[in-house]
């Protein structure tokens, strides 16, 4: 019988060269091996992680490159034999083993695109349940589950969908963002290419909860391999009957389309995610009317991150109460958070909120990559804020965060060593804001070209105490009269570098230094 | 140009078009198909598809002067994307983009011939920074060294391909 070896097909391991090392494995081994595409385990230090089946569980080797490959062979790897890349069995890994997998239970670990190994791991429990139920009490669970928006704005799930649900019946639409545009994130990637039948599910059941028939899954077009996955993902739900017309019996259709994005980071917000899918510009709208009374077409529309539809699976499946027990305050449940940046340990570590941001940065993560001391971390993505080591002891969570005047974001946190220059950060902040700002609103359009231009002044060393004061001011505009996040949290790092590190912002010495 | 009603400059449009039912909505799929057909967006491509979509110029142009994926001028021959978002520039993005411009001899996002390069604002290979694509294949951990390397195999791959066809 051939050994069964798992070599991921996630971007990441790809791009460290997982699809020659199984193109080398598979020519050395020939039948002896039957090799298995799955997602990643989310240890990305690890990538190409290949995996063996043998009889005390799936032993672990990484990073692999087809150089050791020679190597593996003769220290038995089929048969989990020793090797100085070994890392015994995966799940006793420490980095896995202290995680609490809810959203993520099956990345890594099964074939993504069986959906005989999907159910095998509890998929589609969830729906199965779902579709017994009325849409109320499918709203009625997610809302006691005490979800919320995993996107960033934290808003409760729950709330969203009884809108919807509200609603006079005809024309509803519900979508799932993965338009994952935050530097340092990049769980909705490895869930769309780990486990996409999760997302699917997810959409379902949420298409059932606000009687909605039609699902878009809009995508950005950076992720190539997340498209091709969803799109064969979604063809073969459709072959076996989870997709399409009276799904099961049920009397639930249910339809979905993957949109592919067009690079801009602004079609994250919602309202101009959901114009890019009418095919126009992504332009930000003005709130009211909400999407979940007047979305997309004017219809009553639902925009959920990926993650916030894939955790509902689990809800649904295993109860409001046993997602609820996980996490503190009004923060519940799990959330995936993301390690980047210079980091020993990057990846992706799913745990109940209250963790502290030391165990993730220096328990999980390990330290620096580049063995460099550590001088901050920016929480939350390009609009979140930075947080130095002595603020460490904060715990993860939606507000607690907020008070520590960072925030949650996305989950994700990106590390910088001491060669980071928080002056150019703080520009930068300013010049993504200015290129990805769709110019609807003038604080947001002409605010970010201030605030770039400002900063140069202030790095040649030009009315410093004035400028820095015009910074303040336009800080504080962008902040008030923004339409979106986009505009009103650009100042969030900009304002959090000048607060822990103003030291940087006096002028030419400081950038010479 | 004046152009006659129903005259179709460009039928690799018109088809592509028609493939999406000539719907108004799938405007930026239609775009992305054509673009991938010919590596940018003509003006003729853009008046097929006004014409096939009932939609105005301005709201077309619109369209596509918003997005940054979409081009209106031939690209170069190999676009290396280097992401240049937070965590790439952690360990490194900025130098990476300072010597392969020396290296290729282009500016970020200025065009070029054999070899343009081009921003990225995350490729969501942050664990694994820097990142760069090349040809919708991502790598991780890229220095100049790798990144030449990689621009060459790319280069050569592209070349047998077109020997074969």
């Amino acid at each position: 019988m051939s050994v069964k070896v798992y070599i991921p097909r996630d971007a990441a391991a790809l791009s460290m060269g997982a699809d020659e090392v199984s193109k080398a494995i598979a020519a050395k081994c020939g039948d002896a091996v039957e090799i298995i595409g799955n997602g990643s385990r989310g240890m990305l230090w690890l990538e190409p992680l290949v995996e063996v089946e043998t009889p005390k569980g799936r032993v672990a080797y990484g990073p692999v490159s087809v150089d050791d490959i020679e190597s593996l062979l003769s220290a038995d790897f089929l048969n989990g034999g020793d090797h100085p890349l070994g890392h015994g069995v995966t799940e006793d890994i420490p980095y896995l083993a202290k995680q609490e997998r809810l959203t993520f239970a099956r990345v890594g670990l099964i074939d993504r695109l069986s959906l005989s190994d999907y159910e095998t791991h509890g998929g589609l429990a969830g729906l199965r349940n779902a579709l017994e139920m009325p849409p109320e009490k499918i709203v009625e669970v997610v809302s006691d589950s005490g979800l919320r928006g995993r996107g960033g704005a934290g808003f409760p799930t729950g709330i969203k969908w009884r809108t919807a649900n509200a609603q006079p019946q005809g024309q509803k639409y519900i979508c799932a963002n993965a338009d994952e545009g935050d530097s340092g994130t990049f769980a909705d990637r490895l869930l769309m290419e780990g486990d996409p039948f999760s997302l699917i599910e997810g959409m379902v059941i949420g298409g059932r909860a606000i009687g909605a028939d039609i699902g878009y899954v809009y995508i950005r077009s950076e992720y190539p391999h997340a498209i091709k996955t969803m799109r064969r993902a979604i063809n073969i739900m459709e072959d076996a009957g989870w997709l399409g017309e009276d799904i099961k019996g049920s009397g639930t259709n249910f339809n979905l389309y993957v949109r592919v994005g067009a690079g801009a980071y602004i079609c994250g917000e919602e309202s101009s995610m959901l114009e890019s899918l009418e095919g126009k510009r992504g332009q930000v709208k003005v709130k009211p009317p909400i999407p979940a009374i007047s979305g997309m077409f004017g219809k009553p529309t639902i925009v959920n991150n990926v993650l916030t539809l894939g955790s509902v699976p689990f809800i649904l499946a295993n109860g409001a109460k046993a997602y609820a027990d996980f996490g503190q305050g009004r923060s519940k449940g799990t959330q995936p958070f993301q390690l980047a940046g210079d980091i020993k340990h990057g990846g992706l570590v799913e745990k109940a909120f209250g963790v502290t941001m030391d165990e993730l940065i220096n328990g999980f993560g390990g330290g620096t990559h580049t063995g460099r001391p550590l001088k901050a971390v920016q929480a939350g993505g390009p609009l979140g804020g930075y947080v130095k080591p002595d603020g460490f002891d904060v715990e993860m969570g939606y507000e607690t965060l907020s008070e520590a005047g960072a925030m949650l974001g996305h989950g994700g946190l990106v590390v910088y060593n001491d060669t980071a220059n928080m002056l150019n950060m703080a520009r930068y902040a300013m010049e993504f804001c200015e290129i990805e700002s769709c110019g609807k609103c003038t604080p947001c359009r002409i605010g970010s070209v201030r605030g770039k231009e400002t900063f140069d002044k202030i790095a040649a060393g030009e009315n410093i105490a004035e400028n820095i004061e015009v910074i303040e001011d336009l800080c504080d505009l962008m902040e008030d009269a923004s339409l979106c996040a986009m505009g009103g949290l650009t100042p969030m790092p900009v304002r959090t570098a000048m607060k822990l590190f103003p030291e940087e912002f006096t002028g030419p010495k400081a950038v010479a230094e | 140009m004046v152009t006659l009603l129903n005259t179709v400059e460009d039928p690799i449009a018109r088809n592509i078009c028609r493939d999406h039912g000539d719907r108004p909505e799938e405007l930026l799929e239609i775009l992305h198909g054509v673009q991938h057909a010919h590596g940018f967006l003509s003006d003729g491509a853009l008046r097929t598809i006004t014409q096939a979509l009932n939609l105005s110029r301005a709201e077309v142009h619109g369209v596509v002067s918003f997005y940054h994926d979409y081009k209106r001028e031939k690209q170069a021959d190999q676009t290396i994307k280097i992401c240049r978002a937070e965590a790439c520039q952690a360990l490194g993005a900025n130098e990476l983009i300072t010597d392969a411009e020396a290296a290729f001899g282009v500016k970020l996002d200025k065009g070029g011939h054999d070899v343009g390069l081009e921003a990225a604002y995350c490729l969501g290979n942050c664990a694994l920074s820097p990142a760069v694509m090349i040809d919708n294949k991502l790598y991780g951990r890229v220095d100049i060294a790798k990144l030449k390397k990689l621009s060459m195999k790319h280069r050569e791959g592209s070349q047998s391909k077109g020997v074969k066809s």
